[in-house]
């Protein structure tokens, strides 16, 4: 590679693990493998985003749906994701769609728990309430029901986006996992400046990530702080949902995450 | 489905399953791996979980643990691991690394687990004369019992899964027939080795979920 042009007393020569040679010499590199990262993580979140609502909505309405749909979910979960991968190989071969694909189930799963979780954590008085002043289905769930779900969500969403951001580099297995690419490539030719730049690249990009939907969580629940300004036509005295306590149900792998707070 | 087909026909062949490359000398050192490096967590994890949680302290740790866990890749950490002195020393960058990675679920589920433990129950127990570790092992581990093992049981998922990652790093288990099959460009071999894999997970799943069901039907065990 580069490092036989390279000077002798360089730190991309001495293999080190630090080195701003390598940050400026593969600028462009690691740029696009960042920027592949991000494509991966955000359009799966998104597509899995799309998915989940509908789903949990439905979870809820039919009582007989949320057995199979948190059944499912769980499955899913469990399949570690070199699997996963590779399950969805003779269906998209190799290909950014198969890392998306894969990446969009994790989510799937942690978002049809969370936002289920969240819906049922309603209050049935609010429902009630809601119902009393007249409110039909439709707007109860897009007035009421979903904006109370929101915390428990976004914490969801939260979980999901770090942990796809994480997950991403596996993707490297078939040529597409942004940072990972670099890690795989920088592990078979023990190039150090280059794991160590692009694992820390990813831990980079899952805490900008976290704190990013942390603040658009703020922006979104204006009545879970205390002394919040007056919302627009929304629960704003809703009871904030305390922090999602289901212990008594047994669920896969994301569990004390959801039970505890994730504090960036 | 043809793929299927194939896939179904690797898995059945005799060839594949004998010798250093085949699936039960595999899935023996995936197991292996898995055992020993859970031993290993739940030895390191679980007495810190169930202190701190008795003490009431450390919380944020516990949580912010998990939440490290959650976002650094276990690939790279493999993979800083082999490159790092450590990676000189067989197989200690993957027991290192899998080994970290099962940490945080016990820690968290296992504090978590003590401090859900009943107040009044905790005072009562204190009000009868109780010990520190009386009131440890006698009152609050049991009744925090369910959680504790859920912890174990998604440590236990977790590292099925990062053994399998580790043959992206060289390591051995039932993940190398998948990178084997990547390398040969062999689909069937991919899906064969993603069915074990899956398999396997979804089995130690189940498996700790009836050992959890079985240890809260049981006196002694959950809060019922």
């Amino acid at each position: 590679m580069e490092g036989m042009t390279a000077p002798p007393d360089d730190c991309l020569a001495r293999n080190e693990w630090i080195c701003g040679a390598y940050l400026s010499s593969r600028r462009e590199i690691l740029r696009d493998a960042v920027l592949q990262h991000l494509h991966l993580t955000v359009v799966s979140v998104l597509v899995a985003l799309v998915v989940a609502v509908p789903l949990a909505v439905a979870a809820r309405r039919l009582r007989w749906a949320a057995g199979p749909v948190l059944g499912l979910t769980t499955v899913l979960y469990t399949i570690p994701s070199l699997a996963m991968f590779s399950l969805l190989l003779p269906v998209y071969g190799l290909s950014a769609t198969l890392v998306i694909a894969g990446l969009a189930l994790y989510s799937l799963t942690l978002l049809v728990r969370n936002i289920l979780a969240g819906l049922r954590a309603v209050p049935e008085e609010t429902r009630q309430a809601a119902r009393g002043m007249g409110y039909g289905p439709v707007r109860l769930l897009l007035a009421v029901e979903l904006p109370l779900a929101l915390p428990t969500a976004m914490a969801g969403l939260r979980i999901a986006t770090v942990s796809a951001v994480s997950l991403a580099t596996i993707g490297a297995i078939v040529g597409f996992g942004g940072l990972g690419n670099l890690i795989y490539s920088g592990m078979n030719t023990y190039f150090k400046a280059q794991v160590l730049t692009a694992s820390v690249l990813c831990v980079v990009i899952a805490v900008a990530a976290d704190l990013l939907l942390l603040f658009v969580q703020r922006l979104l629940t204006p009545w879970t702080r205390r002394g919040g300004r007056p919302g627009r036509a929304g629960p704003r005295r809703a009871p904030a949902p305390p922090k999602p306590a289901e212990s008594a149900e047994p669920t896969g792998p994301t569990e004390p995450a959801q039970r505890t707070e994730p504090v960036a | 489905m043809t793929t299927l087909g194939a896939a179904w026909e690797w898995l059945t062949s005799a060839a594949h399953w004998s010798g250093g490359d085949g699936v039960a000398h595999r899935l023996a050192e995936h197991l292996y791996l898995t055992g020993v490096c859970l031993a290993l967590s739940c030895a390191v994890a679980l007495p810190v979980a169930l202190v701190l949680g008795h003490l009431g302290r450390g919380g944020a740790l516990a949580v912010n643990l998990a939440n490290a866990g959650r976002a650094v890749p276990t690939f790279a950490v493999l993979v800083l691991l082999l490159l790092s002195p450590i990676g000189g020393w067989g197989s200690w960058p993957t027991v290192i690394a899998l080994v970290l990675f099962a940490v945080p679920p016990l820690l968290t589920n296992g504090y978590t687990g003590m401090r859900g433990v009943d107040r009044d129950v905790v005072r009562a127990a204190r009000g009868m004369g109780m010990t520190g570790r009386q009131l440890l092992l006698r009152v609050e581990l049991p009744l925090a019992l369910p959680l504790v093992l859920t912890g174990v049981r998604i440590a236990a998922v977790q590292l099925v899964a990062t053994a399998t990652v580790a043959a992206l790093a060289g390591g051995g288990g039932l993940g190398r027939i998948i990178t084997a099959g990547f390398n040969t460009a062999s689909t069937p071999q991919v899906i064969a080795g993603a069915f074990l894999v899956a398999g396997l997970a979804l089995l130690v799943e189940g498996a700790f979920a009836l050992v959890q069901r079985f240890a809260s039907a049981h006196p002694g065990g959950g809060t019922g």
